[in-house]
């Protein structure tokens, strides 16, 4: 078995926004390299540049200079089709606001990046029942977004990211509409998601919860990368409110 | 194994493993690995306007109107035309009262169905019409800008799925050209069947019998065609705009 490679590699990415006269420096030059299999977590107060990063990354946005590579590939360098092919298949994206479509059912939800990956509508459905079951919403296949609470929006949304059988998943604040106990049980759910499939997990967060999970943090201020810590450097305790016995 | 990344991502591809063939034809195969097939769209369409019935509803409330108004016109012609081909006397004198263009008796050497045939709508009627279908196109437009910018963040997210511009754009279209022709269709008919009426109270029975249904049937045929038209017209703009939009742009937008 090969050794771990870099899945994702951030070279020298800087990202200044002009709004009008003004012009905001989001990112100042950030280094990252990221293993196969790792559940990293970007952290850093509002404002640090930890969302303009996590953009970067997923190949939401282009860097201003610096080069953001993805299984040794320069995403700049892709056509759309092609970025359209990454998103679909290499990539599952959660984000703080769920995004799921309101106007479909969790299962249509969770199979719409199969049907884009042009998958038939049965092999669609067996493996979205499949996923939902995962997350544990297999009854409530045909709800609407509407119709689920916060925290099982999140749980299909999870679903819906595994739905190509992606390298990495990349989580945008996944508790921050959540409360205490639910975002507790969706960062469980991940880790182990994760670490059952080996999938790569790059979470941007506030939540000091994720912090237990994680196999390595990048603390970000101002647009600079402040320290990177592995596991054992690690040394918080978060007092629990409201703890099951 | 890989050294320095490749230019372009044909050597992403092939890292994965997926068969990427060289030379013309190969952006065709990458672009065929996201697909969106045509049944699945029409079924997203219409479940779309499905869910947003009532804002439907009043999009295709002035495309109605509009396209009732041309056809209501134009059968008023189609009713003249019969009363004229039966070249009684009494009827052209009724239609000259009613404001129609027409000579008091018919000049020599044309036949009535020529005289038919010639026999329009007066230019001010004209103008009235081509009005109201501007203003509704305008409408139109108006009402797809407002429901592409409600669904910034569904599109930004789709896009994040996976979905090609072409995708969204087929989406938006779909939805427009479904309703143009629903609209269309009821319009048409509808101004239709009041024209034939208005004919019928003005000039009696001869109006509903002398009516040629190939004409009917034209401008039946016409008024959909014309409402449809301007329906997808209308929505060109908003759904390019969506289209092209960057997904961290779409899913920024406040809700």
């Amino acid at each position: 078995m090969a050794e771990a490679h870099n899945i994702v590699r951030v070279s020298g990415v800087a990202k200044t926004f002009s709004m009008g006269a003004q012009v905001v420096t989001a990112l100042r030059g950030v280094d990252l390299t990221i293993k196969v299999g790792e559940y990293l977590s970007i952290m850093g107060p509002s404002g640090s540049g930890k969302s303009t990063l996590f953009n970067m990354i997923g190949g939401l946005d282009k860097p201003s200079s610096g080069k953001v590579f993805i299984d040794e590939v320069d995403i700049a360098q892709l056509d759309a089709y092609e970025l359209a092919w990454l998103r679909n298949r290499k990539i599952g994206y959660i984000f703080q606001t769920f995004n799921l479509i309101q106007v479909m059912t969790a299962l249509e939800n969770v199979t719409l990046p199969m049907i884009f990956a042009g998958a038939s509508q049965d092999e669609a459905v067996e493996k979205g029942l499949e996923l939902l079951g995962l997350v544990g919403l297999r009854e409530r296949h045909a709800h609407k977004p509407q119709e689920l609470s916060g925290g099982q929006q999140q749980r299909v949304a999870i679903a819906r990211s595994l739905a190509n059988t992606p390298s990495i998943i990349l989580a945008d604040e996944p508790t921050g509409n959540l409360d205490l106990t639910t975002g507790e049980e969706i960062i469980t759910l991940l880790k182990r998601l994760s670490s059952e499939r080996g999938v790569t997990v790059i979470s941007a967060t506030h939540d000091y919860k994720m912090l237990n999970v994680s196999d390595r943090v990048v603390w970000i201020r101002d647009g600079r990368i402040d320290k990177i810590e592995g596991r054992e450097q690690l040394d918080i305790s978060v007092g629990t409110i409201g703890s099951k016995d | 194994m890989d050294g320095p990344p490749g230019p372009k991502a044909g050597g992403y591809m092939r890292h994965t493993g997926a068969v990427l063939p060289s030379g013309p034809g190969r952006e065709t195969k990458i672009a065929r690995q996201v697909v969106l097939p045509f049944r699945k769209s029409l079924e997203i369409s219409l479940q779309n306007i499905r869910v947003r019935f009532f804002r439907s509803m009043i999009t295709v409330a002035s495309l109605v109107l509009a396209v009732a108004f041309l056809s209501f016109t134009l059968t008023g012609s189609n009713v003249a035309a019969g009363l004229v081909r039966t070249g009684e006397p009494a009827l052209r004198a009724a239609l000259i009262d009613a404001g129609y263009d027409l000579p008091g008796s018919p000049p020599v050497g044309s036949s009535a169905a020529e005289e038919a045939r010639q026999l329009g709508t007066g230019a001010k009627e004209r103008w009235i019409v081509l009005l109201s279908l501007l203003v509704c196109t305008v409408g139109i437009v108006n009402a797809q800008l407002m429901a592409v910018t409600e669904r910034f963040r569904e599109i930004g997210t789709m896009k994040c799925l996976g979905a090609l511009d072409s995708f969204i754009l087929r989406l938006f279209l779909l939805e427009a050209g479904m309703q143009g022709v629903a609209g269309s269709l009821l319009g048409a008919l509808g101004g239709m069947v009041i024209g034939v009426a208005v004919g019928f109270v003005r000039f009696g029975l001869a109006a509903v019998t002398q009516l040629s249904v190939a004409d009917l049937g034209r401008t039946l045929f016409f008024s959909i065609a014309v409402g449809a038209g301007l329906s997808l017209l209308g929505v060109v703009y908003p759904a390019l705009v969506a289209a092209r939009m960057r997904p961290v742009e779409a899913m920024r937008a406040q809700e």
